[in-house]
């Protein structure tokens, strides 16, 4: 039988305030333990919360990325259930009335096609605190800094069909979440996490299938690879004559595999009901237009504009418009040297793949707009070839200084001396006579040997576009 | 001195006539010779509070003394003091030393006044007679085999027994009002919103409100003129002004217009006490005021709504005393689940875990609407009840008890029966109304109360109201020390 | 309505009480006199009634995002039941 998967994703996403959603404690990450927990981060009697006027703005801010419609009155509600790292012994989250409602992302396929994926709601909850499993003489460690912290729970409509897609839609999310500036993103230090919750169904049939949660999927790839393994278990289970278990699973990146969790609450009966130490949150157009206002250009907007403005093909406007760093330093570039395509395979090429090398990123990149700029005028004016910038923009990496005094100090400018090269020419051709007997029997592609032997005596600095004219004419000359 | 009110202290200490060290000995004098008996105190801060009546006195003689300055004052046990046990009446918190303060006491510090300790209550609010606390019960100054009421039984026993000049409390149902009125003094429990709760233990969040308990009208509205105003801390608390409460005291009564709700006046209510209540109604006549019936249609259902509503605020309120940060904590648990249950189940008393599991039932899949979202709608027409009312008057009064102070122990059996003792308190405190209880006769030698309830932060008017009443007639006087 | 032993032990699970038989008994049979009283709401119609959660109709006020705490942590674990280098402890929790 043909299988269906069908896939919906949970993403939380810290946002990225100063501040816990309801106290005024640092959100920073990586401080000592529980030294960013206050009393009421620690649940400590008679404490309350207030609401941190940012975390609403964030997610408004996103709802409008998302063309969502926007809660013009949301409400906390309190989740109850006992965790050590939850410290009130509810999580305050928002069930009915969420202040992100449906939305909508439209997600790019490999292939270069794009699909439009409902987004259920996006709510505003805390974060829990960590639980630390060393050994402290057979206990639990709880450590409350992450206590609090604001997250935006985004829920996706079950419309993912495979492992592939639900990669493109996190990513997607990614790069807009980075573009709205509300969170860093970073899933490695979690501050996105992604729940997958996994069906599979006989291909056109429209029920749904029983679904499993798989939690802990902490990258890009792992999202893949769970789901993946986590289908296939599925489909095995299904063709032996089983049933899923609607449960909880837990995805092992070493083992690459999914295994149930023990529940954290038997009967998951977590006992909703409006938080009475917080009101209803109100908010009205002109609020949201405000946020609106603050709105950067959107990926897809920017990769239409980019292919307009800059005569992009697509796929270049979609991996330059991607990340918004990225974008950013592209335009700048191509401004500042006049030559948009050039910029962009240097931006996509060979400064991608230094930053890849040396796992840095596009923030963090020591060769600067300017500079890059700067390299790109050279190649235009021919004062060097594009290999010799290649082993300029090496140099730039390695902080020698800028392109022009990297090629001064090296010598590296390109020979376009006529004179200079015609004597290069005519002793290549003078010591090869084989070479020059095979031309004139119509082998032409040895054109390429001669021009390699003179890059090679010119140390690559000699005009490719006047060595192979020159060659062309002399050699042709010898046909007759 | 310590059988003057609040604000004759207030006047006296600002004529010289003692100092607040001389106050402070006095009331600390009579604490030690009468709590052990009453157990109004479950703290008392002899150190604390003569260092805070010497700072007082020497503010004073440098022209620094507000109204409050220098008197003694009693905080009921859940509000958090920094520094000293906050135990809220329970086992669970019988270690909780405080680390900061609620903003009811920092402006009690801020204005000067002494702490003289903190009085004993239910646990965690939780009770109409002060036998819930893990501390023993409060016994009543008047007969001692009585009870105070509850929950701020200590803070009214203490009041009454002239333990100290007034004292915070709060009320969710009615464990101000209730009180006041088996003690014979005057409980106010203002507009939920118009103070801070901000550092006050939480029974039923959407209920609570810190209010008064003192001798008088006036003394309430120099203790409300130092607690009431918005904090910034609490979102519930209303960003509608403060008044001087102090200011429309001594108001004339002409045209004032009271509603006696019919339901108030029912079966079940004594008919001794109905008499005092009906007599202090006509001394308002006497005073220009005009009486109308009024119908609170839904006020029976106010006591079942509550019971849904403030058990399921407090199932998820008491989640947090869970044995991992502070409080209590069972000896040797074998697991978390062991911690967590044994931690709880040793840490809280019978009333609390009872209402624990009736909040957790109400919540739970497949009864929240029955019970939990039908709570809410009953709420609703409960205020629309007063809200009619109030088309019509201008205050609403009735019996705040059905009945005086019962024995101790005599009403344990079925915790309905005590339930049933808030049923005229409990639907202001669902409508969110200011409300206040005010001595208004004595039934067998034992006190009688009468509830005035006003419109939204009319807090200023009912102080009048009962101000006027306590100006014309002597009941609040009427003090059981000899 | 009346209540079950059964209710009540999954009630207090969920609430995280543990129960000896007794208070079982006398959980099962206060709670039910308690579910009669809260049921006597049922005898009003309120399908055209909205449930009121707050006593006023005012909207939450939101707080500026600044830092306003300090690490207190050491004063904050003075009164922790069980803490060790920095962290509260609790009996191993198994994932």
């Amino acid at each position: 039988m043909e299988w269906e998967t069908v896939i919906g994703l949970e993403v939380h996403v810290q946002l990225a305030t100063a501040s816990k959603l309801f106290s005024g404690t640092s959100t920073e990450f990586g401080a000592q333990p529980n030294t960013k927990a206050n009393i009421y981060d620690l649940a400590m009697p008679g404490t309350l919360p207030v609401l941190n006027a940012e975390a609403l703005r964030m997610a408004v801010k996103f709802g409008l990325a998302i063309d969502a419609e926007i809660g013009k009155t949301s409400v906390f509600d309190r989740k109850n259930y006992f965790y050590p790292d939850l410290p009130k012994g509810y999580q305050t989250s928002q069930l009915d009335f969420p202040t992100v409602g449906k939305g909508q992302l439209v997600i790019d396929i490999e292939d270069g096609s794009q699909r439009t994926i409902g987004v259920t709601r996006a709510h505003m909850e805390e974060d829990a605190g960590k639980s630390l499993h060393e050994d402290f003489h057979g206990k639990t460690g709880i450590d409350l800094n992450r206590a609090g912290t604001p997250l935006l729970e985004i829920v996706s409509e079950p419309d993912l069909r495979n492992a592939r897609e639900a990669v493109a839609y996190l990513k997607k999310l990614h790069s807009i979440i980075l573009y709205l500036g509300i969170s860093d993103g970073d899933m490695s230090q979690g501050s996105m996490r992604c729940d997958a919750n996994v069906s599979v169904r006989p291909k056109g049939t429209t029920e749904l299938g029983n679904r499993t949660e798989i939690k802990n999927i902490n990258s890009f790839r792992f999202v893949e690879k769970a789901i993946n393994i986590e289908v296939q278990r599925q489909i095995d289970i299904i063709e032996d004559g089983g049933k899923i278990v609607q449960e909880t699973r837990l995805y092992d990146a070493d083992k690459n595999e999914t295994r149930s969790m023990r529940s954290k609450e038997v009967a998951n009966d977590y006992r909703y009901f409006p938080e009475p130490d917080l009101l209803p949150i109100v908010i009205d157009d002109a609020y949201i237009e405000s946020v609106r206002a603050t709105l950067p250009e959107l990926p897809d907007i920017k990769k239409q504009r980019f292919q307009d403005q800059y005569a992009l093909s697509e796929y270049d406007a979609m991996i330059l418009s991607s990340d918004l760093s990225t974008a950013d330093y592209f335009e700048e570039v191509a401004k500042a040297c006049g030559d948009a395509k050039l910029s962009a395979n240097w931006v996509m090429g060979d400064l991608q793949a230094s930053l890849n090398k040396y796992e840095i990123s596009i923030s963090e990149n020591p060769i600067s707009s300017e500079a890059l700029a700067g390299l790109i005028k050279r190649i235009k004016d021919n004062t060097i070839s594009s290999k010799i910038a290649k082993t300029v923009f090496e140099a730039m990496l390695a902080g020698e200084g800028d392109a022009d005094s990297i090629i001064e100090s090296k010598g590296l400018k390109q020979v376009t001396d006529t004179g200079a090269i015609e004597k290069m020419v005519d002793e290549v051709i003078a010591n090869n006579p084989a070479q020059v007997q095979q031309f004139k029997e119509g082998k032409e592609q040895v054109i390429g040997f001669f021009v390699g032997q003179i890059m090679k005596a010119s140390q690559g600095k000699a005009n490719p576009a006047q060595v192979n004219q020159l060659l062309k004419e002399k050699l042709s000359s010898k046909k007759k | 001195m310590i059988e003057l009110g609040l604000a004759a202290l207030s006047r006296a200490l600002a004529d010289g006539e003692f100092s607040s060290v001389e106050l402070t000995q006095a009331y600390l004098q009579q604490i030690a010779q009468e709590n052990s008996d009453l157990n109004a105190y479950v703290t008392v801060c002899e150190e604390l509070a003569l260092s805070q009546a010497r700072a007082a006195d020497e503010a004073r003689s440098q022209g620094n003394a507000g109204p409050l300055t220098g008197i003694p004052i009693a905080h009921k046990d859940l509000f958090c003091t920094q520094g000293i046990r906050t135990a809220c009446g329970s086992k669970m918190l019988d270690n909780f030393i405080a680390p900061y303060n609620a903003t009811v006491v920092e402006n009690f510090i801020k204005a000067g006044s002494v702490t003289l300790g903190k009085t004993n209550m239910d646990e965690f609010a939780m009770g109409s007679s002060n036998e819930t606390s893990f501390y023993g019960p409060v016994k009543n100054p008047w007969d001692r085999s009585l009870v105070p009421g509850g929950s701020s039984g200590g803070s009214a026993a203490a009041v009454a027994a002239r333990l100290c000049a007034g004292a915070t409390a709060t009320d969710t149902g009615g464990s101000i009002r209730q009180p006041a009125s088996f003690t014979g003094i005057t409980g106010l429990k203002p507009t939920y919103g118009r103070v801070s709760r901000w550092g006050m233990v939480a029974f039923a969040s959407s209920l609570d409100q810190a209010g008064t308990m003192t001798q008088s009208a006036e003394d309430a509205a120099m203790m409300l003129n130092v607690m009431a105003g918005l904090d910034l801390k609490d979102s519930t608390s209303s960003d509608t002004a403060a008044e001087d409460y102090t200011k429309d005291l001594d108001k004339p009564l002409a045209g004032l217009k009271i509603g006696i709700p019919t339901q108030h006046f029912s079966e079940g209510l004594n008919a001794d006490v109905e008499k005092c209540i009906r007599e202090a109604i006509a001394e308002f006549e006497k005073l220009g005021a005009t009486v109308k019936e009024v119908s609170l249609d839904n006020s029976h259902l106010s006591v079942s709504a509550y019971y849904v509503i403030a058990p399921a605020e407090a199932s998820a309120n008491l989640s947090r005393y869970d044995g991992v940060r502070y409080g209590y904590r069972c000896k040797d648990p074998v697991n978390l689940e062991d911690m967590y249950k044994r931690t709880r189940s040793e840490g809280f008393g019978t009333e609390v875990k009872r209402r624990i599991m009736v909040g957790t039932y109400a919540l739970s899949a497949g009864y929240y609407d029955a019970y939990y979202i039908k709570a809410q709608k009953i709420r609703r027409l409960i205020k629309n009840d007063f809200q009619k009312a109030f088309e019509e008057v201008d205050v609403i009064m009735g019996p705040t008890s059905p009945h005086t102070a019962f024995a101790i122990g005599s009403k344990n059996d079925d915790p309905v029966t005590m339930y049933l003792e808030d049923i005229y308190t409990i639907a202001v405190n669902l409508a969110g109304l200011p409300g206040m209880s005010i001595p208004a006769g004595l039934v067998n030698g034992l006190p009688v109360g009468l509830q005035i309830v006003g419109k939204d932060f009319a807090e200023a008017q009912l102080l009048n109201v009962a101000h006027k009443f306590q100006q014309a007639t002597d009941w609040h006087e009427k003090s059981p020390v000899k | 309505m009346s209540i079950e032993l059964g209710d009540v032990e999954n009630i207090a699970h969920l609430a995280r009480l543990d129960l000896t038989g007794k208070e079982k008994e006398e959980a099962a049979s206060s709670m039910s006199n308690i579910l009669n009283l809260i049921d006597q709401m049922q005898s009003v119609n309120t399908d055209d009634v909205a449930p009121l959660a707050h006593a006023f109709d005012t909207a939450q006020r939101l707080r500026e995002d600044k830092v306003t705490e300090t690490d207190q942590r050491d004063e904050l674990q003075k009164i922790a039941p069980e803490a060790e280098d920095g962290l509260f402890l609790v009996p191993k929790v198994i994932e």
